[in-house]
Parts: C-alpha cells; structure tokens; sequence
C-alpha cells in the first residue's frame, strides 16, 4: 500500500513539474512603469502627495556653502557626475563647446568667465536645482549631495585654468613645452 | 502452424527499438535546442518604439553617458527609463521640428509619459537589481552587449537562468574598475586589472551568488 502511494505521489510529482507557470511567470502585481487602469493617469508609478519628505531628507535650509568635508572623494564624485550630466553641452573642459552644442544647441557660456570664477558654490547649486535660461532644471537625477560635490569640482576645475605659469616646476615647463596634444 | 515471426524480424527489431529510442533522444534534443532558442529566450528581439530612438546616435555619436537618461541605475533595482524631461533638455532646441519627435513634444504638452514598449522583461519570480551589479564592477555592456551600435534597442543576452549562473559561479573575467562600468568596447583582459584584484576589492560575496535565494526570494 504504501509504495502505491510513494509511487502516486512520484508520478504526480512528475506531472506537476511539467506544468508551466504562466501564473508565476506574471504575477498579478504592478512592477515599476506598469500600466494601471484604475489609477489616474493609468499609470503604476505614483507621483508623491504635493508636501511629500522622503524619510531621509534633510530638513534644515539650503546651506549657504559646501555642507560637507572637502576631500579628494567629493571631488572625484563632482567630476564623474559633472562628465555625466553637464559635459554633453558644457565640455570636460568648462569651455563651453560640447556635443551637444556642436550639434546646434545654443553655446553656454565658459565656466572660466570672471563672473562665474567669483560666483559662490551655492550659485552653482542653484543652477542645477532650478535650470538656468535655456538650460533645464537637473534636480530630478541629480541629488542634493551631488550638486554640492558638482559645485566644488567646478571650482577645482576653474582654478586648474589659472595657475600663474611662474608657479610651475622646470619639469611641469618642460613637459607644457614638449605636450602637442590639443586642448580638449 | 507457420512462424508468427518471419526471418527478417530479428533485424526488424533491432531496427525499431534503435529508430525508436534514436526518435526519442532527437525529440529531447530538439526540445531543448527550441527551449535555448533565441524564440524562447527572445535573443533578438527588437520591438518597434513609439519613437524611433537610437542608442547608436546618442551613445555612440554623441558620447552621453548611460546614467544621463538611466540615472537611477546605480540607486535601485531599476534602471529607469527616462522621463520625457530628459529629452526635452536638448531636443527644446535641438532637432526641434522632426516628424519623428511629434510623439515626444505631444507627451509634453499633454504631460502624457511616452508609451516604449519593454524589451527585457525578466519573469516575475526572479529578483533582479541593477544596483547590486552596477555599483560592484559589472558592467552594461556583459547584460546588455554594445549599446552604442544599435539604432533599435535589441535584446542580445538570453537571460536565461544557466546564463545568469554562468557569471555568478565565476565573475572575476567580467569585473571592471568603477569608472568603467558604463564604458562600450571596454575588454576587461586587455586592461591589466586582475579580475581576482577586483574581486577583493569590491568584496564579492562569491559565496552567496549560487544560492537560489538570491535571485528567488
Ligand atoms: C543641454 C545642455 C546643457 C547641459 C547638459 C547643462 N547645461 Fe548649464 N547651461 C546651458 C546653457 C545653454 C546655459 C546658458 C543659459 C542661458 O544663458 O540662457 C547654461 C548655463 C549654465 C551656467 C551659468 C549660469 C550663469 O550664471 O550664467 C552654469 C553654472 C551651468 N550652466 C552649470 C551646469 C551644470 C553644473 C550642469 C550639469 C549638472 C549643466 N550646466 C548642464 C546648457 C547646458
Ligand atoms: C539620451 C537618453 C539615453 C541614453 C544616453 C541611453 N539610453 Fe538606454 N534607453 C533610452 C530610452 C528612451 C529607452 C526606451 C526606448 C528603447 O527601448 O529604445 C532606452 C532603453 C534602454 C534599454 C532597454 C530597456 C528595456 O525596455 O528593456 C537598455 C538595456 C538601455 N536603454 C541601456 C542603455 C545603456 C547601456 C546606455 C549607455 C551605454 C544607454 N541605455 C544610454 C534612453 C537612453
Ligand atoms: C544630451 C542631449 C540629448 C538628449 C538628452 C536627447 N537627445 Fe535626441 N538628439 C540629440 C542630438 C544632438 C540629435 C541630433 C543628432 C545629429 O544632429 O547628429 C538628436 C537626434 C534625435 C533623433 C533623430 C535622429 C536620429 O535618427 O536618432 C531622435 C528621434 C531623438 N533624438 C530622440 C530622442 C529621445 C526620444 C530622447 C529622450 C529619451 C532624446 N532624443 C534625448 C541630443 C539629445
Ligand atoms: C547583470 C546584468 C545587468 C547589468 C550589469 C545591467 N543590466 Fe540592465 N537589465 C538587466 C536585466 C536582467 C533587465 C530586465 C529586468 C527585469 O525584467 O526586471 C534589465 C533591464 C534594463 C532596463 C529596462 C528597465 C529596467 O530597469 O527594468 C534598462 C533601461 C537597463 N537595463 C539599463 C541598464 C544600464 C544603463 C546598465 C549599466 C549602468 C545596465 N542596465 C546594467 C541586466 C543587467
Ligand atoms: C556578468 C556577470 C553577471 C551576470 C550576467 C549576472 N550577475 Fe548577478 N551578480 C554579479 C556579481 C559580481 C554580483 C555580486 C555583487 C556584489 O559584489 O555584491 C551579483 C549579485 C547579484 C545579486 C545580489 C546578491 C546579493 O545578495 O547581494 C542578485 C539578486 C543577482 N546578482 C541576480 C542576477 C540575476 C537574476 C541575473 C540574470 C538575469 C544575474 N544576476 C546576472 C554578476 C553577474
Ligand atoms: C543568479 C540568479 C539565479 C539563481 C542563483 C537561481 N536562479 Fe532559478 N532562475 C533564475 C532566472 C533568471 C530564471 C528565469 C529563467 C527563464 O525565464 O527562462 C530562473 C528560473 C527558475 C525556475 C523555473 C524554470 C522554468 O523554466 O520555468 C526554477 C524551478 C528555478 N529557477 C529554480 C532554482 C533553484 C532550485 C535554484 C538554486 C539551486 C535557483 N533557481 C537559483 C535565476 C536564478
């Protein structure tokens, strides 16, 4: 009798295995971007209650200059999300003359300018958070924390453009002389 | 009483049982060979887009950079697809009479999200995360292939659950340094990285990426 009921439930184990899914394979959930009739917009994803805080937000006004510690991470960070967001228009160089803008989009000014050389951090920040002219607000995919880090390699990539020539080592002389390579 | 089996049934038999059981072991073979197939696994698939949009333009040709449209890649599970916001940063101005964007411009003045229709599509039981890999040295290109040479987005990788193993078990030869992660054409031999250097230094918990409840959970 039993090995009759170890052989029932072998075979309908077997049977079972070879049953597809379908029912699992889609669940009856919303993933991210999902199509929902019910809800307006017939989408899934909802936009936050207007007045929405985010658990981890930070309460406290817009600080007035860098809120961080200024290290080589802030810096390295500014420049991967500067080369990300900012570089298609503004160049790797600050000068201005991206792909985009060699496509046609309007030219933004240099970086370099006296006026934004002695623009405080937060002005930067600002730009990012809200746009500027023709250029579109960035607050939507770049977090506050990245402004800052952004902010702070533009001003390290200002003051690269600046070095008195006088201030240079014979090597860095030297090498300034000998380099073909055009500036980028 | 005449024989029942004339002289040739032996070597009939042999025929059979040999044609049957080669029959069989065809039938599995094709099953599976269909089961592997790119019809199965969607390798290949290509769907039309509401616009036609063109990673070999914009990646290839122009040099954005995956995160500037996919930012949330290295935040959550999802990459994310991008807003029509993010195309109107350049295309308020640049290309802006094209037929081919009337559907994005029409999306923004009827603040309507553009309807792209999804071409990897994991099965609901599967946990999947960008974050996970993006942010420990796997990059775009080993799930996704050159990105910046299609002017259609097509699935290129099966997604099957012996190809996610097959990195899992062995992920040294894919890992790439972070400032790597979004770069095309980039050949993690050629670099001089030592993948088991990368390996200590993201930490991968070589361990833990067999366990079927990492990715059924
Ligand atoms: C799509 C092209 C584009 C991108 C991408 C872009 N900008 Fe701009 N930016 C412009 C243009 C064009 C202007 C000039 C706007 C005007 O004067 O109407 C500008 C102006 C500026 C200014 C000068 C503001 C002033 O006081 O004159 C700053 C600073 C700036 N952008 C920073 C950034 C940063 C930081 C990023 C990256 C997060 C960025 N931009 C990304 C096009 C762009
Ligand atoms: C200018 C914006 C932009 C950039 C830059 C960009 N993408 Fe996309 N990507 C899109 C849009 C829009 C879609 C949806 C339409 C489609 O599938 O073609 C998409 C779709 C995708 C998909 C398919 C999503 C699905 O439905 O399964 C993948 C994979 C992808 N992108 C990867 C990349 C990678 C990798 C890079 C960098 C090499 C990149 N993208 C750069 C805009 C962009
Ligand atoms: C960073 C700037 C930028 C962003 C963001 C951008 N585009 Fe473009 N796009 C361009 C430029 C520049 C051209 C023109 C290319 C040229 O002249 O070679 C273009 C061309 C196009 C074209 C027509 C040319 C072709 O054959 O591909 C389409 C369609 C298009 N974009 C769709 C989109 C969509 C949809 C999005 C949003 C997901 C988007 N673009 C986001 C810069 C951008
Ligand atoms: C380890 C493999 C892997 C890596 C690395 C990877 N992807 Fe994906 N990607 C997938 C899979 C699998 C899916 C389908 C997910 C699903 O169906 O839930 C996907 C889906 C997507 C989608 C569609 C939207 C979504 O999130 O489901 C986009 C866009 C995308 N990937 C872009 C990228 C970009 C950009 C990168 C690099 C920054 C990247 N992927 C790196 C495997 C990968
Ligand atoms: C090219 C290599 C590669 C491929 C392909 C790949 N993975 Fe991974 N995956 C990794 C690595 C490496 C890690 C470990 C990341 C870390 O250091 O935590 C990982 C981690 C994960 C994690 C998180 C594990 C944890 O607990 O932190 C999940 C979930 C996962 N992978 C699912 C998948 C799925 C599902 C697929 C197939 C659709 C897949 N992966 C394909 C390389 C890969
Ligand atoms: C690296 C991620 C990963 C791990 C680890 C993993 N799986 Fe899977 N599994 C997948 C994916 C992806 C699929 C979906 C395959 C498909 O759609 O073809 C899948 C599908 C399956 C299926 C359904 C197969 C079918 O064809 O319907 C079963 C059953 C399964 N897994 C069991 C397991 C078991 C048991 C383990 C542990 C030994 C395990 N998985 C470990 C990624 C994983």
């Amino acid at each position: 009798m039993s090995r009759l009921a170890a052989l029932v439930m072998a075979a309908l184990g077997v049977a079972i295995a070879g049953c597809d899914q379908p029912e699992m394979r889609f669940q009856p959930k919303y993933s991210t971007y999902d199509e929902a009739a019910r809800w307006p917009d017939n989408q899934a994803a909802r936009q936050p209650v207007a007045g929405t805080v985010a658990r981890d937000q930070r309460l406290e006004p817009l600080a007035r200059t860098l809120p961080v510690a200024l290290d080589r991470r802030l810096l390295d960070r500014g420049q991967e999300r500067y080369e990300i967001f900012c570089s298609p228009c503004h160049a790797a160089s600050g000068y201005g003359n991206g792909m985009v803008v060699q496509r046609g989009f309007p030219a933004p000014p240099s970086l370099h300018s006296e006026r934004l050389r002695d623009a405080p951090l937060r002005h930067f920040v600002d730009v990012i958070t809200e746009g500027f002219g023709v250029m579109y607000s960035y607050r939507d995919r770049v977090p506050m924390e990245d402004r800052w880090a952004i902010a702070a390699y533009l001003r390290a990539l200002q003051l690269s453009q600046q070095i008195p020539y006088d201030t240079l080592s014979a090597a860095q002389h030297s090498r300034l002389e000998t380099d073909t390579r055009e500036a980028p | 009483m005449a024989a029942l089996f004339g002289p040739r049934a032996n070597s009939l038999a042999i025929v059979m049982i040999v044609g049957v059981l080669t029959l069989a072991v065809l039938f599995a073979v094709a099953a599976y060979l269909f089961y592997r197939s790119p019809y199965q696994t969607a390798v290949g698939y290509a769907p039309e887009q509401p616009v036609p949009f063109s990673h070999r333009h914009h990646v290839g040709g122009l040099g954005i950079d995956c995160q500037y449209c996919h930012a949330s890649a290295e935040t959550s599970d999802f990459a994310g697809i991008p807003a029509t916001h993010t195309c109107m940063t350049c295309h308020s101005r640049e290309w802006t009479n094209a037929e081919m964007l009337a559907p994005v411009r029409q999306s923004l003045a009827r603040e309507e999200p553009l309807r792209w229709v999804r071409v990897h599509n994991l099965a609901d039981y599967v946990y999947f995360s960008h974050r996970a890999h993006v942010n420990n040295g796997v990059g775009c290109e080993s799930c996704h292939g050159r990105v910046d040479r299609m002017p259609l987005m097509v699935q290129r990788k099966p997604l099957t659950m012996q190809w996610c193993l097959e990195c899992h078990r062995n992920p040294a030869p894919e890992l790439r340094p972070e400032n790597r992660i979004t770069a095309m054409g980039y050949v993690p031999a050629e670099e001089g990285i030592a993948g088991s250097e990368l390996i200590e230094h993201y930490g991968t918990p070589l361990d833990r990426l067999t366990e079927c409840t990492t990715c059924h959970r």
